[in-house]
């Protein structure tokens, strides 16, 4: 099919041209007609007559032959032109890869040479100007990387926001926070909460963070040098964070503008789940006050009775023993108080320097390389529990370690040290264990005390404070029957979960899309999306594999995949990969298409479970689908039973490919492709067919602004305009 | 006459020593365990002071101070409150409700007399 325009504008043109020949011959007969003798038509008419039905064969074999001339010169001449010219504004707008056909008359072949060898040299001179852009902004990037990376590896939760409360940075540590605050309901999918682009007051109260920048402004005013502001705020799940705002501040242009004060552009927030400390404040406050009143009304009871025996040594001795017993039985009512308190809130009443996580094994790794490096002293790991976390300041704890290796070593000549750990309650034993020698209680307190020094390097700390500071001991004990002696020190465990979030941290190999620093221009548009530009709105790209393609005869969703586009980036790391068990057998003859079993579907969720984690997903934004049509059927035919509705506006892509493309044959996603110059990976499974919709609708953008088609209103209406948008299913 | 004096604690180890002491210093003592009992005591035998712990059963020492202060009739009684709390946010507060005066334990029973006395304008 060479495109519905093209026939039509053949068939007008030889039409023309009959109506033209037959009113020229017409008028032609009509005048030698009028010209004629009587008997001269006479003679015409004895002639014609007998032979009408050749001449008119004669006529319509001729009609017929010129015809075909004409549409064989009009596909030469106007249809392969035509076409010609569709291609060359694909290579020219979004595949400079692609050539012309050669296509019609010779002339038109020279010429689609030509344009080729033009397009030829183009893209080498394309090529050689985008090597030297790559390696301009080379630079840049690997500046971008570097922070990036930084971020991703920070322990702490960071999240950079522009003005208007969209996120354009965050690191792993946030997103697993924000998962972890999300609660179970959508800890399902990865980023449905945090992404790029989306609104920081999903997950912040709006008023504390205008708060917080009212804050910062008057800091700034004032000419503050830390303009930062704090907030505590409690999340849905009772979890606390402490925010920590400061502003971002806009670049030397934007300075001069402002009035003094430097503009700010944007803010980072540093977030921190206090709930622990706060739960450790909220411990030592009750110890406080469960010491104080608890004891005053003791120490009350106390003072009344031994005053009234001392002020009235009269009284009688019933009297007298009933006081007595009063004091006997409120002391002993302390003391048990005081052990209680000892007891429950002795990790309250240990001083809080600041200790980490850390997993036993790492601990005795890194102090047999220090130990190893640095004092060439031989070690070994006799044994140490899998699992085991303790807590611990890492830096002083492995400074002490080598300070004791170094002095057992230098002292007492050892010749090999050993390590062991293990769990005691809530402590883990460390012990540095060797052969022979006996060391002191006295001279492990000599130790203790001294100022550390390993080879070369001078600590501040002594032994002692660096036990202190863990809220530890140390001592020194035989093993008799072996001949050896160890030092044990006693340092707090970490519960195993409270260091579970470390582990998905690693797993990050390729960097994700975490950052996008263009959106820090964007500024909150309030007019509908409807009049905004197509490339700066954001979209939600999705697929959906079914068990067959008749939602009303009870076809069901078995899987969605979803992805975003934000300032015209993809962002692959931000997506949804849903398998949905669709409560129904599956057709045997779809498996080979989607490669979906019944295996997978079961035991996946179904999807009144789905949608609304899609719902979240896809909110504030275009949704784009290829053939959205079908998609947006079985999501609608859901909607009563889920009371979920999907109101966004819809693009479609195919819709899309019809606008741009009108005569070309295919509209298919792979058609599309191959003329975009698109590479095809992964394609028939929802995500992979999602992120293949995604690239081909952001090539579309720059061929639907040729065409003058910007607005997202512009470009539904041409959409709806066409002729694939008549099909209904 | 002597004057009467209502005791207000729920803990028996104070009640013991107070009772006492009270009654040794010449006063007519009732003793009240929780805070309702206070109030119906009080309308019964209209004491000339009350000895009022805070922390009570049912209700509050404040609570007890606020009804004694709110019924007209009862404007004489005089409220001494002790107490285990020693916050001055607590002693502002008490002192604002109404009590004549305020004793954190541990007190000495000598300056607790004391400050009967000077209350109750008696010598």
């Amino acid at each position: 099919m060479a495109g519905n325009s093209g026939r039509l504008k053949l068939a007008l043109t030889l039409g023309g041209l009959y109506l033209l020949l037959a009113a020229l011959f017409g008028a032609l007969a009509a005048v030698l007609w009028a010209d004629m003798q009587e008997h001269e038509r006479l003679a015409l008419l004895a002639i014609v007559m007998p032979r009408l039905e050749l001449s008119i064969l004669i006529i319509l074999l001729a009609w017929f032959f010129l015809g075909l001339i004409v549409s064989a010169v009009y596909r030469a001449y106007v249809m392969a032109p035509l076409t010609l010219r569709e291609q060359a504004l694909v290579m020219v707008s979004a595949n400079p890869g692609l050539r012309l056909q050669e296509l019609g008359a010779p002339e038109i072949r020279t010429l689609a040479q030509v344009v080729n060898s033009l397009a030829e040299q183009r893209e080498a001179l394309q090529r050689d100007v985008e090597a030297r852009v790559r390696e301009g902004r080379a630079s840049i990037e690997e500046e971008k990387n570097r922070l990036a990376a930084l971020m991703s590896e920070l322990t702490q939760s960071v999240v950079v926001c522009n003005l208007d409360g969209r996120i354009l940075l965050y690191n792993n540590r946030a997103r697993l926070q924000f998962k972890a605050l999300a609660g179970e309901s959508r800890s399902a999918q990865d980023g449905v909460l945090i992404g790029l682009g989306r609104s920081i007051f999903a997950i912040l109260d709006r008023h504390l963070i205008t708060h917080a920048l009212e804050n910062i402004q008057q800091r700034l005013a004032r000419g503050s040098q830390q303009p930062v502001a704090n907030f505590v705020t409690a999340s849905r799940a009772g979890q606390l964070i402490r925010v920590q705002m400061a502003p971002v501040l806009g670049g030397q242009r934007e300075a001069e503008a402002g009035e003094g004060a430097r503009a700010f552009a944007g803010y980072v927030l540093m977030l921190d789940n206090i709930t622990r400390n706060f739960e450790m404040e909220s411990q030592r406050d009750a110890l406080l006050q469960s010491l104080t009143e608890g004891s005053r009304a003791s120490l009350g009871n106390i003072r009344a009775a031994v005053d009234n025996l001392l002020d009235y040594p009269d009284m009688e001795a019933e009297q007298r023993d009933r006081f007595v017993g009063i004091v006997r039985d409120e002391v002993a009512a302390m003391g048990q108080r005081l052990d209680r308190t000892v007891n429950e809130f002795s990790d309250a009443l240990k001083a809080r320097w600041p200790l980490e996580d850390m997993l036993g094994e790492d601990l005795v790794a890194a102090a047999q390389r220090r130990i190893e490096g640095r004092l060439e002293l031989p070690t070994k790991v006799e044994e140490v529990p899998e699992g085991l976390w303790v807590r611990v300041d890492s830096f002083s704890l492995l400074q002490g370690l080598s300070y004791l290796a170094k002095r057992l070593r230098d002292e007492y000549d050892i010749r090999e040290l050993r390590f062991r750990m293990a769990q005691a309650g809530r402590l883990a034993q460390l012990d540095l264990i060797w052969s022979g020698a006996v060391v002191g209680s006295q001279t492990l307190l000599a130790w203790e005390i001294d100022p550390m020094n390993v080879a070369g390097e001078n600590s501040p700390l002594t032994l002692r404070e660096v036990i202190e500071r863990h809220g530890g001991e140390i001592w020194f004990e035989r093993e008799k029957a072996s001949h050896r002696a160890f030092i044990r020190i006693l340092i707090p465990s970490a519960l195993p979960q409270e260091a579970l979030d470390a582990a998905p941290l690693m797993q990050v190999d390729s960097r994700p899309e975490y950052y996008d620093f263009n959106l820090f221009r964007q500024t909150e548009e309030s007019r509908a999306l409807d009049e905004r530009l197509l490339s700066e709105l954001t979209y939600t790209v999705f697929d959906t594999e079914t068990t067959g393609l008749e939602p009303s005869a009870g076809d069901e969703i078995i899987q969605i995949g979803a992805t975003r586009i934000v300032n015209g980036r993809l962002l692959r790391s931000e997506s949804i990969d849903q398998l949905v068990d669709p409560r129904r057998p599956l057709r045997p003859e779809g498996i080979p298409i989607h490669g979906i079993t019944e295996e997978m579907v079961a035991g996946q969720p179904a999807i009144d479970k789905v949608l609304p984690l899609f719902r979240a997903f896809c909110e504030d934004t275009v949704l784009v689908a290829h053939n959205a049509a079908f998609d947006m059927r079985f999501l609608q035919l859901k909607e009563e039973a889920t009371g979920i509705r999907f109101q966004q506006p819809v693009l479609d892509t195919l819709l899309l490919s019809a606008v741009i493309h009108p005569n070309q044959e295919s509209h298919k996603l792979e058609a599309i492709c191959e003329r975009l110059g698109i590479n095809v990976i992964g394609r028939h499974t929802a995500l992979g067919d999602a992120i293949v919709t995604g690239e081909v609708f952001l090539r579309m953008i720059p061929l639907l602004e040729e065409m003058g088609i910007r607005t997202l209103r512009q470009a539904r209406e041409a959409a709806e305009r066409t002729y694939y948008a008549r099909i209904k299913y | 006459m002597s004057k009467r004096i209502l005791i207000v604690d729920d803990e028996p180890n104070i009640v013991v020593s107070l009772e006492f002491l009270m009654k040794r210093e010449g006063f007519e003592v009732a003793v009240a365990g929780d805070g309702e009992t206070a109030l119906r005591l009080i309308e019964e035998k209209r004491p000339d002071l009350v000895l009022l712990d805070i922390m009570l059963p049912k209700k509050n020492g404040f609570e007890v101070c606020q009804a004694i202060r709110a019924n007209p009739d009862w404007q004489a009684v005089k409220v001494v409150m002790l107490t285990a709390k020693g916050r001055d946010t607590e002693v502002a507060k008490g002192t604002a409700l109404g009590a004549d005066a305020y004793m954190t334990k541990p007190f000495s029973t000598k300056d607790l007399i004391a400050q009967v006395r000077q209350i109750l304008d008696v010598a």
